[in-house]
């Protein structure tokens, strides 16, 4: 069973919707009981990054969360729910996030071209680095996948596993040991998100 | 490299799917689901779905037909019509809406884009206008075009886009339904106003008109067309196609 984590950040539904699709048992949940019984974690979010650490710390479920990577459970932060797993973001201030991922957050306005649109939003190519990742089994590199954002994961060469394109190459995924994040929307990519959310199911057998 | 959006645009009402010409004359095309399933399947790059239904029962129903949409499809969604309150957006949102466009509803009370923004996002709100010449002079349009505002349209779209709105549909009364190609110059004033994406609508009548609209207004972000997707005179894949053998950056 995953555990889609809701502590009330954004809305689920296609989230919930895009598991079911590929034939996974996923629950919406923001109960301990319920996650820690599920063999793998989805965490998502859209909005602030500042709002959604502190409900994070808040309810508790940050220290949960870093438990379940030290017991090696796998974990896919989704845009926002990616963003959590660095060290801190300067989204309006500073901010401290999880730390399962090394490297911090910060706004593309700081390196993409000027003559280009904020937020960085639409279709756009990955670009695989180093070796393919799991979560990239049943994709090719080159695919689209759908962007919303306008701050990026920044110092986290080790962990990056595919780039997006815009004026400068910007973080699409990352991933460190069983934690995964995707700076996309797979649940609005399409029939290359399912599969990516088709590939992160498997992972662990 | 991002890619230029084409968006497949669903007018519903009473639970159909129905397309205007000029706005009048409606004529019935197919189920919402169905429509919306194709398209996601075939190439589309985001979705559009506008209730232009009056009735509180139509309301409801098109909210159920949403939800329905939400579940089978998985590419952006985009819903306008009948948005005239935070409530109005939460509702939609509910239904798995990830953009919210507004137009009558925020001339009547053009706070309503900043309240939104707030809460959901920039990038949640789309200011959709519905624009027409009138004695040279670019006009907003209410109530489906049928009522001249008497705003000026490209000052009215700049103080959306301050208020928050993150996107603009800039529909064209003058070319919609015409089938002659997109209103170039139109779009040329407003895409120079402002700093987010612009959708095109209004006149789309064959790929040639696409490619036009993106070589000569390279910051136009994306197109929007209704019957000439849903009669299958063209489909999105063949329009692809020919952006792509054009230079321009499509999804394929």
């Amino acid at each position: 069973m995953i555990a889609i984590i809701d502590y009330g950040v954004g809305n689920l539904f296609s989230l919930k919707s895009s598991f079911a699709a590929v034939g996974a048992d996923a629950i919406v949940t923001g109960e301990k009981d319920i996650i820690k019984k599920a063999d793998k974690i989805i965490l998502p979010g859209v909005g602030a990054f500042g709002d959604a650490s502190e409900k994070l710390y808040a309810s508790g479920l940050s220290d949960f969360l870093s438990e379940a990577a030290a017991d090696k459970k796998p974990i896919l932060g989704i845009c926002l729910g990616m963003q959590l797993l660095f060290e801190k973001s300067f989204e309006y201030g500073e901010h401290k996030g999880l730390g399962l991922i090394k490297g911090d957050v910060r706004p593309i306005s700081d390196i993409i071209p000027k003559d280009l649109k904020i937020p960085h939003m639409g279709w756009n190519s990955l670009d695989f680095c180093g070796e393919r990742s799991p979560i990239f089994k049943y994709i090719n590199n080159g695919d689209f996948v759908y962007f919303v954002h306008s701050y990026y994961g920044s110092g986290c060469k080790s962990s990056t596993i595919a780039t997006a394109s815009y004026g400068v190459p910007l973080t699409a995924a990352v991933s460190c040991g069983t934690v995964f994040g995707c700076q996309f929307h797979p649940e609005k990519s399409g029939k290359v998100g399912l599969a990516i959310l088709k590939a992160f199911c498997e992972i662990g057998g | 490299m991002i890619t230029k959006r084409i968006i497949p645009c669903l007018d519903v009402k009473d639970g159909r799917v129905v397309k205007g010409v000029n706005f009048l004359g409606l004529s019935d095309v197919s189920s919402p689901v169905k429509l919306a399933k194709y398209y996601s399947d075939n190439g589309a790059d985001e979705l559009v779905f506008y209730d232009i239904t009056a009735s509180a029962e139509g309301r409801s129903l098109f909210t159920d037909i949403l939800c329905k949409v939400a579940e089978t499809i998985f590419i952006p969604l985009t819903v306008g019509g009948g948005i005239n309150t935070v409530e109005d957006f939460d509702r939609v949102l509910k239904c798995g809406a990830d953009k919210v466009s507004v137009n009558s509803g925020a001339i009547r009370n053009p706070s309503l884009v900043y309240e939104a923004a707030k809460i959901y996002g920039n990038q949640c709100v789309v200011i959709s206008a519905d624009v027409k010449r009138v004695d040279g002079v670019f006009r907003v349009f209410s109530k489906g075009g049928r009522e001249n505002t008497g705003l000026e349209a490209v000052e009215w779209i700049k103080r959306c886009v301050d208020m928050g709105a993150g996107e603009v549909v800039l529909n064209s009364i003058d070319t919609d339904g015409v089938k002659n190609g997109f209103d170039i110059e139109m779009l040329r004033k407003v895409c120079d106003a402002v700093n987010v994406p612009v959708i095109a609508s209004g006149g789309a009548g064959c790929a040639a008109h696409f490619t036009k609209l993106f070589k000569e207004l390279p910051k136009v972000d994306a197109g929007l067309a209704a019957s000439i997707f849903h009669f299958g005179e063209l489909t999105i894949s063949d329009l692809k196609k020919e952006l792509y053998a054009n230079g321009i950056p499509v999804r394929i």
